[in-house]
């Protein structure tokens, strides 16, 4: 077994860690720990970070991949070998075994009646009995044991949680207890570990289960939804967290030079977004993302394999993305620079003698910040819902890729056939939809704790 | 006004040459002249002889950029990059892969993609604002958090699935309207009700939101205690005062989407078959129509420049104390 990381997977990994670094460095001040801690005493706020969680950690399991070196086949037969990610390791009964088309949930046989020509010489139409269940199992007992799986699992990571939080407020285990129980916590644990018991339990029941049914369906070529929906998972974290990775570099340096050095700079940098403002942001990125296209198609010995190369189609993407989406981050920040640069801290510090790049890093990025973060908790929801349009126009990620997009778009073209293909489009509207709202639920009350002013808002 | 105006309107063209030299850039890279003259010729027997006579028959034959040979004006004019800006200036797109003239085709379909987008607009701001003031009247109140809470879950649901939920529903099960497909005059509005409805409902979530922040901020002010002092119901207050005094920063704040309707929506027209701009782009980009796109990024950025034109015009035009800067 050997690591085979991808590109992205760099990134993202690269951006975790750079994260914690982050948030380390400014844990230090009290002030800004004050102001997360209000953010986190909402339980609106507390509950949606567990959710994010949850989806960052299956982006994360998945964006770790590797080769299974195969034991070596008889018959000489070179077996191709795909890059896995430790997710698919988790779901490899769901990742290499598919059944032949369309079935819905839990359902013991196909969805459409097809040709079978009995032994008897008779031909009849039948619906044909899947081949990767077990028709066998219990629901209800599978249920059950899932059920006390995710309940023990999540016990078993919630009580050392609060054992810690008990040491580092020096009070006794089962006072602690006994707080979080009745809800006496200023940061409503309570309400953290509920929410965290319910995903857990959800999740391994439907993991158990998904052993023996295809607990979401199966689409179009036979490929397990829930497997299909949780892959996705990667694709729109990897779209929403990386595109600002692109864009914030650009927004930040543009924006407070243009806001500190003003004159000529100011007036270039100001042409440079109005420029790129005004194309319209679909038709910029369509004819970006064409040029790429074209551009791969001419050269396929830049890629070794189709993950490669759908992962730098994503790379690409992801690019394109930001290029065409730091404009509006960079307006607010030369606003609010050449607010900040007029203030006394500022002159004086000038006035000291201090060097531009230190006046810079020291008085005005810390002043900027709020603005930054909000702004890319906005962006996110609307990078991931975007990912789905864009798919859609054809514009997208790899068609190869799960993403929400490419399930939407394929299961899209079923809605004439009666009885209707719900569950492919339920499975992606929902697994998008509890993302999207819980990052909104999320950036608004950052926002209220960061900007009560609503300076941000204004762009909107 | 008038020379302001003008004025506006000399700062919109080093934009457009910007937003030209972009599409220029992005488009050439990939397919330079000779490649467009050995589509045009058909990929068999061409000689270099007949590509170099079809590249100086359409002037493709020039410079990118500058053009060394020649004097003064005409080192910049004597090039492909001038010709071919000067001819998106007159709106002179050229000709489709499908050999139909580009311009003749976005002038058709302007009208179905206005009849989707017109309505959509007007009354999306017409609810937004009624469903905003309501609120307001509510302030603080559970409804309005619950209100609230049901916006941002309307914002947090993927525009499509809108469009495909009322098209299953409104058309497929209850056989209210047709799926999709368009028709001129009064036959065809039938065809319109579903993706208004749909375009309007969708954007509730945000739109309420930001009118709300808007006259949040305008219920703190004077004038609306003066009004309470006098004794006027909160319901005349708020469709009366508030109303008039929030529809300045919302008028402003809409304008510049305006010109932009003329492009039409994407989604929703190809969802619903309706032959505009919209769905026009769309084809273009699947099938990989560079002219087509070209033209359409081009007509957007200068209906976006409009539409900024239009914005400071109309700071001006409601709101006396802003005077313009000459």
């Amino acid at each position: 077994m050997s690591l085979v990381p991808l590109w992205t997977d760099y990134m993202i990994w690269g951006l975790v860690i750079a994260i914690v670094f982050w948030a380390r460095i400014i844990g230090k001040s009290p002030e800004i720990k004050r102001q997360w801690r209000l953010v986190f005493e909402s339980k609106v706020a507390i509950v949606s970070t567990v959710i994010l969680l949850f989806y960052v950690f299956i982006a994360l399991i998945d964006s770790i991949h590797f080769i299974q070196t195969a034991p070596q086949a008889f018959d000489g037969a070179t077996e191709i070998i795909k890059p896995q990610s430790v997710f698919d390791a988790i779901f490899s009964h769901l990742a290499n075994e598919s059944e032949r088309t369309y079935s819905a949930p839990f359902a013991l046989v196909e969805h459409n009646k097809s040709m079978q020509v009995l032994a008897s010489g008779e031909v009849k139409y039948l619906y044909l009995p899947l081949q990767n269940i077990d028709p066998t199992a219990s629901i209800l007992l599978e249920s059950i044991k899932g059920f006390f799986i995710g309940i023990g699992l999540s016990l078993l990571l919630i009580l050392p949680h609060v054992f810690w939080r008990s040491v580092k407020n020096s009070t006794s285990f089962l006072q602690r207890l006994k707080d979080v129980w009745q809800q006496k916590t200023v940061i409503p644990w309570f309400n953290a570990y509920i929410t965290f018991a319910i995903i857990l339990t959800l999740f391994s029941i439907f993991y158990v289960l998904s052993f023996s049914y295809h607990v979401l369906g199966t689409d179009k070529v036979g490929g397990d939804v829930f497997y299909e929906a949780l892959k996705s998972i990667r694709t729109g974290m990897l779209i929403g967290v990386l595109t600002t990775l692109v864009m914030l570099p650009l927004a930040l340096i543009l924006g407070i030079s243009a806001g500190l050095f003003k004159g000529w700079v100011d007036d270039v940098i100001q042409y440079l977004y109005t420029t790129l403002n005004s194309i319209p942001g679909v038709l910029l990125i369509a004819a970006a993302v064409l040029v790429m296209q074209v551009m791969m198609s001419n050269n396929p010995d830049w890629f070794t394999s189709t993950e490669e190369r759908a992962d730098m189609r994503l790379l690409f993407l992801i690019l394109i993305l930001g290029v065409t989406s730091w404009t509006g981050l960079c307006r607010l920040l030369r606003a609010e620079t050449l607010k900040i640069s007029q203030l006394e801290f500022v002159i004086a510090a000038k006035a000291f003698g201090v060097s531009k790049f230190k006046v810079i890093t020291q008085h005005i990025l810390p002043n900027l910040m709020h603005i930054v973060l909000i702004s890319v908790v906005l962006d996110f929801s609307g990078l991931v819902l975007a990912e789905a349009v864009l798919s859609y126009v054809g514009i997208g990620v790899d068609p190869t890729m799960h993403s929400w997009g490419n399930m939407i778009n394929q299961a899209r073209l079923e809605m004439a056939r009666m009885p209707m293909v719900w569950w492919s489009l339920f499975s992606a509207f929902f697994f998008m939809f509890v993302l999207v709202l819980a990052a909104n639920l999320f950036s608004d009350r950052v926002q209220t704790v960061l900007d009560p002013r609503g300076l941000s808002r204004s762009e909107k | 006004m008038f020379a302001y105006i003008v004025r506006r309107l000399m700062f919109a063209v080093p934009i457009l040459i910007g937003v030209n030299f972009i599409t220029f850039a992005l488009f050439f890279m990939i397919s330079t002249p000779d490649d467009m003259a050995r589509a045009q010729l058909g990929a068999k027997q061409t000689t270099p002889e007949m590509i170099e006579a079809w590249k100086v028959s359409r002037g493709y034959d020039k410079p990118l950029f500058i053009n060394l040979e020649e004097d003064g004006i005409d080192k910049i004019s004597e090039t492909l990059f001038f010709q071919e800006s000067l001819k998106l200036f007159t709106f002179d797109f050229g000709e489709s892969d499908s050999g139909r003239q580009i311009s003749a085709d976005i002038q058709e379909r302007m009208i179905p993609s206005l009849s989707i987008a017109l309505p959509t607009f007007f009354i999306g701001i017409i609810t937004n604002i009624t469903f905003a003031l309501l609120i307001i009247l509510f302030r603080g109140s559970t409804l309005d958090t619950v209100t609230m809470m049901i916006a941002v879950a309307i914002m947090s649901v993927s525009g499509l699935f809108y469009i495909i939920a009322g098209q299953v529903l409104f058309s497929q099960m209850l056989h209210w309207v047709p799926i999709s497909g368009y028709e001129t005059g009064w036959e065809g509005v039938k065809f319109l009700i579903l993706p208004v409805l749909i375009g309007v409902f969708a954007g509730l979530g945000a739109g309420v939101r930001w009118y709300r922040s808007i006259f949040l901020e305008e219920i703190h002010k004077d004038y609306i205690r003066t009004a309470r002092a006098k004794g006027l119901s909160e319901i005349k207050i708020l469709f009366k005062h508030l109303l008039q005094n929030g529809l300045l920063p919302i008028l402003t704040g809409i304008v510049v989407v305006i010109p932009s309707l003329f492009m039409g929506s994407l989604i929703m027209e190809s969802f619903f078959a309706i032959p505009g701009l919209g769905s026009y782009t769309i084809d273009a980009i699947q099938s990989q129509d560079f002219g087509i796109v070209k033209a359409m990024v081009f007509l957007g950025s200068v209906l976006y420049i409009i539409g900024l034109i239009l914005t400071d015009i109309s700071y001006t035009f409601f709101d006396p104390r802003v005077r313009l800067s000459t």
